[in-house]
């Protein structure tokens, strides 16, 4: 593959006039429609009511836990997804989401391109929508030229004013829905608007409203071009058999008007290819590229010059797909008057296959361990300093911080006992040391990680030995822990 | 600069360096990038003139906001002071043996205690309390001078046997041996029944002379069987804790020469919530006994069943 050799296809020689530094080139791509317009559409409706909708589903959880259906609850370290909950020691799930994200990508990427970029990307997203916004303000891409290159006045002025306003409250009403993921919703809501809510939810709306204003107002392809390093790594996870958007050289060049091809077709000479060079595919390009020059990282593959090449192939009388989804490998193979590969054939090639086993087997993974995960944890710190206690009659007592941890949204009542300490009997340091006892009850609240101080207490003989601390659920669920851990004596110390 | 050449790939001017194949395409910045790149100029310019920066013979430039790591420092204590004032002003409110009865006011005093044991008490009784030869252990359930939080507090307000406190906790050993109250044999004889009624030997022709002399010299204190004296802070002898060791050697050492062990006063030392807090922390290390006269008890989250 070697569209960029072709000398017609590649830019001029501009090294006389090649400054240090270069103004934005304005990007104003003409609305278009067409199938992948449509996906486009679709995903970008998708996207933004996830975005702005889920915070407002509610998930009935009972009385001790909240009823927001997606929550981030840094405060109290849980995390709310429909009926799973996740505690902060449970987050290898998050990170074998962020790795099933990664794994993902690896897959999409050697599928079907920059698809990511193209379609689901939040850059993307909200270039897109402002975008519309211009074009809706503006008008099409001739009058927003015009009105670039128009002197500054009044009525310019205005205009750009209530754009760049609109562009103000799309931004804000993006910044602003992030932080309902952050806490109850409605609450948050009326907390927000009556000047109550946390500083941070503040600062995090004015950032985000920013960061949405100045990088899909005015930075735009400029994120993908110059910022983003997805590009980069998305460009290395590319092979010769993955599909992106393609120009077919091979079937479009030379290219010239239908007019003049008539007239070469008249002189006898070779006839012209099936380009018309019309530039419809440049006019609609959000990233404001030539993809006659061959695959580039400013291509974020949304397709729309396809859409757009149709367009004009079907006004003339031509076939569709002179720009097309294509692999570099059939781009070859057709050029040599080969064949190219079914596109099924395509997709599922031994690398996609390997990358979705991964993917697959993760997911399965993550899913056992969450149908499988105790709600009931126990675990034991026995005391390092004093490592045991002489108590007057000759008994040694240890101490021990145990935690019981209950991650069900109700309270429960638990047996927690010791097995394997030869005399032994437990007690907690709100307890008499006369009501030791081998097995207490205990009632852990709901959601909550009960810290107790437990003394273990073993009468005048004892000698270190392992043994275990066992919590049972009493309730009708069920459910039990155990921790071995010791209990040390003179002996062996020493003394 | 002579080897500059259009690169076939993208039509781009090189620079003209050229490193074993690898060169360098002679494309523009983008100019966003140059205003960021003031914008960090000024921003090093600004925080140059707000924050100290600029280094002098003695001491850096000041800046305009007067900031500095230590005052910085200074601020946060005092914030973390102002937060720990309201309770400061409860506990202070409170008489200790009421602590307990309070369930916030009795954690806050036991963390705030446990962080001024570790500053002013590890020296003598360890870092987790566990004593050592002639400092108590306060984990376990053997109390010199009463194991209830109000005497913890008294014994930590007035000290033992300060010199220059009235009230201190007081009381003199007689030095049997050093002083010939007691012959050598006779002293032995006593150790032989200390440690028979501390279970460590077998009943003996010298330990039963020496019941006779505990009788007379010993019990006003120790009591007849050994059980100790708690308004004199004399140790109980028959049970198996030992502050300076039960052995043979180590007693009659104790019985020779007598032993004057001294806590300071910590009234005049720290703060009386400190204090407070201190005895509430170390009533709290697994061996605190009941008041006296009952107070309000708490009520335990965690009921005992038998099994």
């Amino acid at each position: 593959m070697n569209l960029a050799h072709d000398p017609k296809l590649t830019r001029a020689d501009h090294s006389e006039d090649i400054g240090l530094y270069e103004k934005r080139k304005g990007v104003f791509p003409r609305g278009s429609d067409g199938a992948f317009r449509r996906l486009k559409w679709a995903i970008m409706a998708f996207c933004l009511v996830v975005y702005w909708g889920t915070p407002w589903l509610r998930w009935n959880r009972g009385p001790y836990a909240p009823d927001q259906a997606v929550l981030v609850d840094l405060a109290h370290r849980r995390f709310y997804m429909f009926q799973i909950e996740i505690w902060p020691h449970e987050f290898y799930f998050v990170a074998g989401l962020l790795i099933m994200a990664g794994i993902g990508l690896f897959l999409v990427t050697s599928a079907v391109g920059r698809a990511w970029c193209g379609y689901a990307c939040p850059q993307t997203v909200w270039t897109d929508l402002f975008q519309h916004v211009d074009r809706l303000i503006d008008g099409d891409r001739n009058a927003q030229i015009r009105l670039q290159n128009a002197p500054w006045t009044p009525a310019k002025i205005a205009r750009r004013t209530f754009k760049w306003g609109v562009y103000l409250a799309i931004s804000f009403l993006t910044g602003g829905a992030w932080i309902f993921y952050f806490a109850d919703a409605p609450t948050l809501q009326r907390a927000f608007w009556t000047g109550t809510a946390a500083p941070v939810a503040y600062a995090t709306t004015a950032v985000l409203t920013f960061t949405t204003f100045w990088l899909g107002g005015f930075m735009r392809e400029q994120v993908c071009i110059y910022m983003c390093p997805w590009p980069r790594i998305q460009t290395a996870m590319l092979d010769e058999k993955s599909l992106t958007v393609t120009y077919k050289d091979w079937r479009g060049e030379p290219r010239g008007s239908v007019k003049a091809a008539a007239k070469r077709v008249e002189q006898g000479l070779d006839p012209l290819g099936d380009c018309i060079d019309c530039r419809q595919c440049i006019a609609v390009c959000p990233t404001g590229i030539d993809i006659r020059e061959g695959p580039q990282v400013g291509c974020i593959t949304c397709a729309l010059c396809i859409d757009a090449c149709d367009k004009a192939m079907a006004d003339v009388g031509r076939p569709r797909g002179l720009i097309d989804y294509f692999t570099l490998d059939d781009a070859e193979k057709v050029a040599r008057g080969e064949a190219p590969t079914p596109v099924l054939r395509t997709i599922f090639r031994p690398r996609t296959l390997v990358y979705f086993g991964i993917w697959a087997g993760i997911g399965m993974a993550m899913l056992f361990l969450l149908a499988s995960r105790t709600r009931l944890d126990l675990s034991v710190a026995k005391d390092r300093n004093p490592e045991y206690v002489m108590l007057s009659k000759g008994e040694v007592r240890n101490g021990f911080t145990v935690k019981l941890r209950n991650m069900e949204d109700r309270p429960r009542p638990v047996a927690l006992a010791i097995a394997g300490l030869p005399g032994g009997a437990i007690y907690t340091d709100e307890m008499d040391a006369s009501l030791a006892r081998q097995a207490l009850s205990v009632e852990v609240p709901a959601d909550t990680t009960r810290r107790m101080r437990v003394y273990a207490i073993v009468p005048e003989g004892a000698r270190p030995t392992e043994f275990l601390f066992q919590v049972k659920a009493l309730d009708k669920e069920g459910g039990q822990d155990s921790v071995r851990t010791t209990f040390t004596t003179a002996e062996g110390n020493g003394q | 600069m002579a080897n500059k050449r259009i690169d076939d790939a993208t039509g781009v001017e090189t620079v003209g360096h050229e490193w074993d194949g690898i060169e360098e395409l002679n494309n523009p910045l983008p100019r966003w990038w140059l205003w960021t790149f003031y914008a960090t100029i000024v921003f090093a310019v600004a925080y140059c003139v707000v924050y100290p920066a600029i280094p002098g013979l003695h001491k850096a430039s000041a800046g305009t906001f007067g900031w500095s790591s230590r005052g910085a420092l200074a601020h946060e204590m005092k914030e973390a002071d102002a937060a720990r004032a309201g309770i400061r002003a409860e506990i202070a409110a409170t008489p200790v043996e009421q602590l307990a009865g309070n369930e916030k006011l009795l954690r806050a005093s036991i963390e705030g205690g446990r962080a001024a044991f570790k500053v002013n008490c590890v020296q003598c009784h360890g870092a987790g309390a566990a004593g050592a030869k002639g400092y108590p252990n306060l984990n376990d359930d053997d109390w010199l001078w009463g194991g209830d939080i109000a005497t913890i507090h008294q014994t930590l307000v007035h000290g033992i046997r300060q010199p220059g406190d009235d009230a201190t906790r007081m009381s003199q050993m007689p030095a049997f041996g050093r002083d010939g109250i007691l012959t050598a044999a006779q002293v032995q004889d006593v150790v032989s029944h200390v440690r028979v009624i501390s279970g460590q030997e077998k009943p003996s022709g010298s330990s039963q002379r020496g019941a006779a002399i505990f009788a007379a010299n010993c019990a006003v204190c120790h009591g007849a069987g050994g059980e100790g004296g708690r308004t004199v802070g004399a140790p109980r002898l028959n049970d198996a804790i030992w502050l300076y060791g039960g052995d043979r050697a180590t007693l009659t050492e104790t019985v020779t020469n007598a032993r004057y062990g001294v806590m300071p006063a910590w009234g005049s030392r720290l703060d009386p919530v400190t204090v407070k807090m201190l005895a509430a922390y170390v009533h709290s290390l697994g061996g605190g006994e009941k008041a006296r006269a009952p107070a309000a008890a708490p009520a335990p989250a965690a009921s005992a069943a038998a099994k």
